[in-house]
C-alpha cells in the first residue's frame, strides 16, 4: 500500500501505531479497563487484549453513554488507543476524544472510512500513520520516505 | 471535524469567543464539536435538561465538571440531576471504598456547584415540572430518554456524559436526529401478543427487553399493547428495551401521543421490517434472566430501577397488606427524594419502614455497593436491573413480577408463579 487511503475526519490529529481490528464492537463501559488498557468485556472475542498506543479498527460502536467517559480516562491514563477508525460516526467515542483534548490536551485521531478503504486496512501489516485535519479531509498511509508529507 | 456544514447564530459564536465565560466557551466549543460529529446543521434552544455525569466513572467526571465550576459555569435551563455513587440522604448505606465514597459525594455536589437541582433521580419524568408533547430538550439516561420521546413526546437525543452538561451550560443542542420531525417516525412494526398469566408489571418489562432485543436502535411502534398501560408499565417497559436495544423512542399505537393510529406512527411511510412477539418470546425472555430456581434463599428483593413512582409504592403497600408475616429477605426500593418526601407527608414511609422496607435514594442498587448480602440471589421485578446487575454488581438475580417479589421476601425464598 504506497496510495493514501482517504477518510473523513470525526477528531482531528496526527498519530501513528500498529493496527489492531476488533472482531467485534465493544463497550468501553462494562467491557475495557482504562487503568490498565484492556478489553475486559465476557465472551468478546478480544477479551484480555490491551488497546493501548495502538490503532484501533472498529467498525461501529456499541453500548452505554458513560463509554465516553471511560475512553477519555484511558486517554488520561495512556492506556487508550493511539487512533480510531471506524466504518460509521459515533457521538460517545467521539466525545470521549473531544473532552481528553479539552481537559489534558491528548489527541486521539478518530477517522471515519468507506467499505472499500475498511478491506484495504484490514490487510495491512506493520504501522499506520493517521493524518485527520480540521477541514473534514483524513488518510491513512504507512509512514516511511514514500510518503511525502 | 467537518464543521463546514454548521452553521452558529450570532449569540453562538459570542459564547464560543468567552463572552459568557470560560466554562460556556468550553461547553460550546465541546457542543459544536459534537453537532458536527452529528452532521447538524446548526443548534437549537433546549428547555430543560438531564445529567447523567454524577455517577463516577474515574479521574476524569471529576476533573470535567471541576474545570466548569472554575470557569465561572452555570447551567441556562432547570437541569436535573440522575443517580450518583452514593445515597446521600442515608449515606451509611453504602458500602463501597472510601475512596470512592468520596469522589462520588464530590462529583455530586460540583454539580450542584454548577445550578443543577439535587433530584438525583434516574426518573426525572416523575418530578413536578415535566416537558411536554414537542418540547426540545436535553437528556440524557437511557430509561429518561425513551420515556421523555415516547410517553411525553418531548424531543431529546440519545445524549450521555459530558455533552448533557454542556447543553445545560450553553441551553443548545445540535438540531439533528430525534429533534427532527422526519427522524420520529416508526421504522419497525412489531405486533405484541395478549398478556394473558402474566403479571402486569412482569409483563411489560418482558415486552422491553424483547423490543429491545429485535428494534436495535430502529424506533419500534407496538400494536397491541393494552389501551390503559399506565405510566409506571410504560417505563418498565422503555427502561428494558433500552437495556438490550439503543431504542430512544417508541410508539404504542392509541397509547403514546405521537401513535393515533398506526398510520400516523410511520408518518404514513411503509415500515422497513414487520415483528410478531408471542406470549412464549415473553416466557422465554423471564427464563434467560431468571437464574433462579423455586425454593432458593433470597438474599435481598431490590425494585425501583428506574426510581419507585408513588403508585408503585401503593401497590407494594397492598401487596404487604396481604401478608401479616414479617419479611425474611431484606427489601431495598430505590426512588427519588421528591418520591420519598411525599411518602413522608402522607405516613406511608412509616408504615413501609415499621414492615421491614429500605428506601434507597439518590442511587440505585445495582450500580454502587449498597446490599449487604450478596450471598444467595437478589430477587426484581425490573427488567433493566435483571439485564445490567448480574455484570455490574456480581449478584444472581430472581426475575418475577412485584407480587412474586413480596412473596418471596415474605417466605425468605423464591416463590414463582410458574
Amino acid at each position: 500500500m504506497s496510495e493514501l487511503l482517504p477518510g473523513r475526519t470525526v477528531e482531528s490529529g496526527t498519530a501513528s501505531g500498529l493496527p489492531l481490528r476488533l472482531a467485534a464492537p465493544l463497550s468501553f463501559w462494562g467491557g475495557f479497563d482504562a487503568e490498565n488498557g484492556l478489553v475486559i468485556e465476557q465472551g468478546h472475542p478480544d477479551q484480555g487484549v490491551s488497546l493501548q498506543g495502538r490503532l484501533l479498527l472498529m467498525e461501529r460502536a456499541k453500548g452505554s453513554s458513560s463509554s465516553s467517559s471511560v475512553l477519555a480516562e484511558a486517554l488520561r491514563h495512556g492506556t487508550g488507543p493511539c487512533a480510531m477508525v471506524m466504518r460509521e460516526a459515533d457521538l460517545i467515542i467521539a466525545l470521549g476524544a473531544i473532552v481528553a483534548r479539552e481537559l489534558y490536551g491528548v489527541v486521539m485521531p478518530i477517522v471515519v472510512v468507506d467499505a472499500d478503504v475498511w478491506q484495504q486496512l484490514c490487510t495491512v501489516e506493520g504501522r499506520l500513520l493517521v493524518t485527520a485535519l480540521d477541514d473534514g479531509s483524513a488518510w491513512l498511509s504507512l509512514p516511511g520516505p514514500q510518503v511525502a508529507l | 471535524m467537518p464543521a463546514l456544514t454548521l452553521t452558529l447564530s450570532e449569540s453562538d459564536r459570542a459564547m464560543l469567543a468567552g463572552d459568557q465565560g470560560e466554562a460556556a466557551a468550553m461547553s460550546m466549543r465541546v457542543m459544536t464539536r459534537a453537532a458536527a460529529v452529528m452532521d447538524a446543521p446548526h443548534l437549537i434552544d433546549v428547555t430543560s435538561a438531564h445529567i447523567d455525569g454524577c455517577l463516577y466513572h474515574g479521574q476524569t467526571s471529576l476533573d470535567f465538571v471541576e474545570r466548569l465550576v472554575q470557569g465561572a459555569g452555570r447551567v441556562r435551563v432547570p437541569t436535573t440531576l440522575n443517580v450518583g455513587s452514593i445515597d446521600l440522604m442515608h449515606p451509611e448505606l453504602f458500602r463501597g471504598s472510601d475512596n470512592l465514597r468520596s469522589a462520588g459525594r464530590q462529583l455530586m455536589e460540583a454539580h450542584l456547584a454548577l445550578g443543577c437541582e439535587a433530584s438525583f433521580t434516574c426518573a426525572p419524568y416523575q418530578l413536578k415540572r415535566r416537558p411536554r408533547l414537542g418540547e426540545q430538550i436535553a437528556w440524557a439516561e437511557s430509561n429518561a430518554i425513551v420515556f421523555a420521546n415516547s410517553v411525553l413526546g418531548a424531543r431529546t437525543n440519545r445524549y450521555g456524559d459530558f455533552i448533557d452538561l454542556c447543553a445545560a451550560i450553553t441551553g443548545r443542542a445540535p438540531y439533528a436526529g430525534l429533534h427532527v420531525d422526519e427522524n420520529r417516525y416508526a421504522q419497525v412494526v412489531i405486533e405484541l401478543p395478549q398478556l394473558t398469566g402474566l403479571d402486569r408489571d412482569l409483563a411489560f418489562a418482558l415486552i422491553g427487553l424483547v423490543v429491545g432485543a429485535r428494534a436495535g436502535s430502529r424506533i419500534p411502534v407496538l400494536v397491541g399493547l393494552p389501551g390503559d398501560a399506565s405510566e409506571d408499565e410504560l417505563k418498565a417497559l422503555g427502561a428494558a428495551s433500552a437495556s438490550t436495544g439503543a431504542v430512544a423512542m417508541f410508539h404504542a399505537v392509541g397509547v403514546t401521543p405521537e401513535a393515533p393510529t398506526l398510520s400516523a406512527a410511520l408518518g404514513g411511510r411503509s415500515a422497513l421490517q414487520h415483528v410478531r412477539i408471542t406470549l412464549s418470546d415473553l416466557k422465554d425472555a423471564r427464563r434467560r434472566l431468571n437464574r433462579a430456581e423455586a425454593g432458593e434463599r433470597v438474599a435481598a428483593v431490590s425494585v425501583g430501577t428506574p426510581h419507585f413512582s408513588p403508585t408503585e409504592f401503593d401497590r407494594l403497600d397492598a401487596l404487604l397488606a396481604l401478608h401479616a408475616d414479617d419479611l425474611q429477605s431484606a427489601f431495598y426500593v430505590n426512588t427519588s427524594r421528591f418520591v420519598l418526601w411525599q411518602l413522608q407527608q402522607d405516613g406511608r414511609l412509616q408504615r413501609l419502614q415499621a414492615r421491614g422496607i429500605r428506601i434507597v435514594t439518590d442511587t440505585c442498587t445495582y450500580i454502587t455497593p449498597i446490599i449487604e448480602q450478596l450471598e444467595g440471589v437478589v430477587m426484581t421485578n425490573s427488567g433493566k436491573m435483571a439485564y445490567y446487575a448480574p455484570s455490574n454488581i456480581g449478584v444472581r438475580l430472581a426475575f418475577g413480577g412485584l407480587a412474586e417479589c413480596v412473596r418471596s421476601a415474605v417466605e425468605g425464598r423464591v416463590v414463582l408463579d410458574e
